[in-house]
């Protein structure tokens, strides 16, 4: 059982061990869908809320699996319940507010190979975390997501009337940019303490 | 089927496309995670990748011998779960060969389940393929993986820590540059490969151009 | 009108068909990875938990100098230290070190804290005869390559532990020294840890979670001390 404190796991998973620019998880979408402000922002939205969602189902897999002490099942059960999971959520907010659907609804399906949902729920075991804890956890990595793929999409908005030269164009840029912004979130490095 | 093996490339070609054609780290940019996150050392990165080819040579066959059973509906579902089953045997293999290098990896392991390249593999050839056509597509593809991870954590491991496999390369003069070892590293370190590439690619294309420039004339 | 019926009812039909082949492709492949899953767990089971073993004991070793033989200690809900098969895995263990001759050389007890970037978990060695931390072993961490994992390798840092004074009080209630972190070079007394600069944040940590540790655990310890004496002559 693990017993930081509650602000230390958001401040944790947020900020000082954020999930894209430390763990390097959710890149795809990172580098996908970060080219326009609106869509970055809703892209972390769509994330955030799947991440929260299956993190807690991932809180009750756990206790199931450690229960029956079969926890070579972690993995399998985990994937496979996400990808459930996300198909669900996909479902309920169609029926129940088609507005949010409409702003989500391309994401949804994507979201299911982000690493960065399957990262949570590993690390949350991993660290030993109650469900309070593990739901902190998830808010904050979904918000630590969502931070950098806002402000990468600010760069690169910026960017779109440069003129680089013709070999940097496209994913090399992207990477040059993200180190950058990698570099920042290295100065909240010690907020922990 | 000899029609169609006519038309298809041959097993050796098969192969070598993933090292070089359709790397899938350089040119396909797939799977960034690991890549980016356990190229530190040399080792990691040759660790991490044997143990993602392996995965993707396993469920190659396995989903290249099951395609004609399993309906178009619950194609990814069968896919997802072939995967995740060969990545939790590769996770307690790394487990029993050494566990200072399960350490050292992490969740990244477990992780290998969320690598778009193995999913991507799976539907784009073993699903439509042969099992030895599979197989070499896998290993072809996981070959370039490796040799992709092995030359992101070269680079980073020498100028990191100033040594290669643990072995110290500049003596004890060296002032290692510490951020290539860090996240950033990672991303600086891809972004000097992909330029490497996207320059090479540009200057043959010049040379081809101008080529043809000249027969035109 | 019937028409309408029977097509419907084909198309349910033909629903159905469809339906099993899926089933059975999916349980069947459900069957097939559940029994390569288990068959791979239970081969590896032995030789994870003997590497776990193993280099749990090579931890122990570091930490007490001269240990040869260990055994695994616990807290029981009477605040009593009993002995548990070292094959256990579970974490809230303290470990006695024996020497060739089944003296006891120390124990060692594991501490963890926030580090710099994540938790930093350790272990430590604790000699009774000398009332000293004898030696740290990172069990894991995540901290800076090259600045904060010099906790490990630093030889001026190291240099503290060995003779870090933990004495206690006469009446063995508390540390009477807790473990003070000083700035580098400006140790003078035998209870103060030196810091790594360049990895102040990772040193203050580990002096900080040493301080937690032993102020907790060293009155505890010491009372029972003869659990400990016996430990490797009672079954």
């Amino acid at each position: 059982m693990n017993e930081d404190p509650l602000w230390q796991i958001f401040l944790n998973s947020c900020l000082v061990n954020n999930f894209v620019l430390a763990y390097f998880l959710g890149i795809c979408p990172f580098l996908g869908v970060s080219a326009k402000l609106g869509t970055a922002s809703r892209m972390g939205g769509a994330v955030t809320f799947v991440m929260v969602v299956s993190s807690m189902c991932a809180f009750g897999i756990n206790a199931l699996l450690t229960a029956m002490d079969a926890p070579y099942l972690k993995l399998i059960s985990f994937i496979a319940v996400i990808a459930s999971t996300v198909q669900l959520v996909e479902m309920f907010i169609k029926k129940m507010s088609p507005a949010l659907f409409r702003a989500l609804g391309i994401f949804l399906p994507l979201i299911t190979t982000n690493c960065a949902i399957l990262g949570v729920a590993l690390f949350q075991t991993n660290k030993g975390y109650g469900f309070l804890q593990s739901l902190v956890f998830a808010v904050g990595a979904g918000a630590g997501f969502t931070l950098a793929l806002i402000l990468m999409a600010g760069l690169r908005e910026k960017l779109e009337l440069a003129r680089p030269p013709e070999m940097v164009k496209g994913a090399a840029l992207a990477m040059i940019l993200a180190g950058l912004l990698s570099i920042c979130f290295m100065g909240f490095a010690g907020l922990g303490n | 089927m000899t029609n169609i093996d006519q038309k298809h490339p041959t097993g050796t070609d098969e192969f070598l496309k993933g090292i070089w054609k359709q790397n899938p780290v350089f040119v396909q940019v797939l799977g960034m995670c690991p890549v980016l996150a356990v190229t530190n050392t040399a080792v990691n990165a040759l660790a991490m990748g044997l143990a993602t080819a392996f995965v993707l040579v396993m469920s190659n066959l396995v989903v290249s011998s099951v395609r004609q059973i399993v309906p178009k509906q619950v194609r990814i579902v069968s896919f997802i779960m072939i995967i995740a089953t060969f990545v939790t045997v590769v996770d307690y293999l790394i487990q029993a060969i050494s566990l200072d290098l399960h350490k050292a990896l992490g969740a990244f392991i477990s992780l290998i389940v969320v690598n778009c390249l193995i999913l991507g593999r799976a539907e784009a050839f073993a699903s439509k393929n042969g099992l030895g056509r599979s197989f070499l597509d896998g290993l072809g593809m996981g070959t370039g993986f490796t040799l992709g991870l092995l030359c992101l954590g070269g680079v980073r491991e020498i100028l990191g820590s100033g040594s290669l496999f643990g072995v110290s390369l500049f003596g004890s003069s060296f002032q290692p540059w510490v951020v290539m070892v860090l996240p950033p590293g990672g991303f600086f370190t891809l972004a000097g490969w992909l330029l490497f590439f996207n320059w090479r690619a540009q200057a043959k294309a010049r040379s081809e151009t101008s080529n043809v420039k000249e027969t035109l004339a | 009108m019937s028409d309408a019926t029977d097509t419907t009812q084909m198309a349910h039909a033909a629903d159905k068909a469809k339906i099993w082949p899926m089933y059975r492709a999916v349980v069947g492949l459900g069957f097939l990875c559940g029994f390569i899953i288990v068959g791979v767990y239970e081969g590896t089971k032995p030789i994870i938990q003997r590497n776990r073993i193993e280099m749990r004991e090579q931890a122990i070793k570091d930490v007490l100098p001269g240990a040869v033989t260990t055994q695994a200690f616990m807290l029981n809900e009477q605040e009593q230290f009993v002995t548990v098969p070292s094959a256990q895995e579970n974490g809230g263990l303290l470990f006695a070190g024996y020497d060739e001759s089944d003296q006891l050389v120390g124990l060692a007890i594991e501490a963890q804290g926030m580090g710099y970037q994540d938790v930093v978990r350790l272990l430590y060695g604790y000699s009774f005869e000398s009332e000293t931390i004898l030696g740290i072993r990172v069990l894991e961490s995540r901290e800076t390559p090259g600045l904060g994992d010099r906790i490990e390798s630093d030889p001026v840092f190291l240099k503290n532990f060995g003779t870090l004074d933990v004495r206690l009080t006469s009446d063995g209630s508390s540390v009477a020294n807790p473990i003070e972190f000083v700035k580098p070079g400006e140790k003078t007394d035998d209870w103060q840890i030196d810091g790594i600069s360049g990895a102040t944040i990772t040193s203050r940590a580990t002096a900080t979670l040493l301080r937690e540790s032993s102020t907790s655990w060293l009155p505890k310890v010491n009372a029972q001390k003869d659990a400990f004496l016996k430990g490797k002559r009672s079954p």
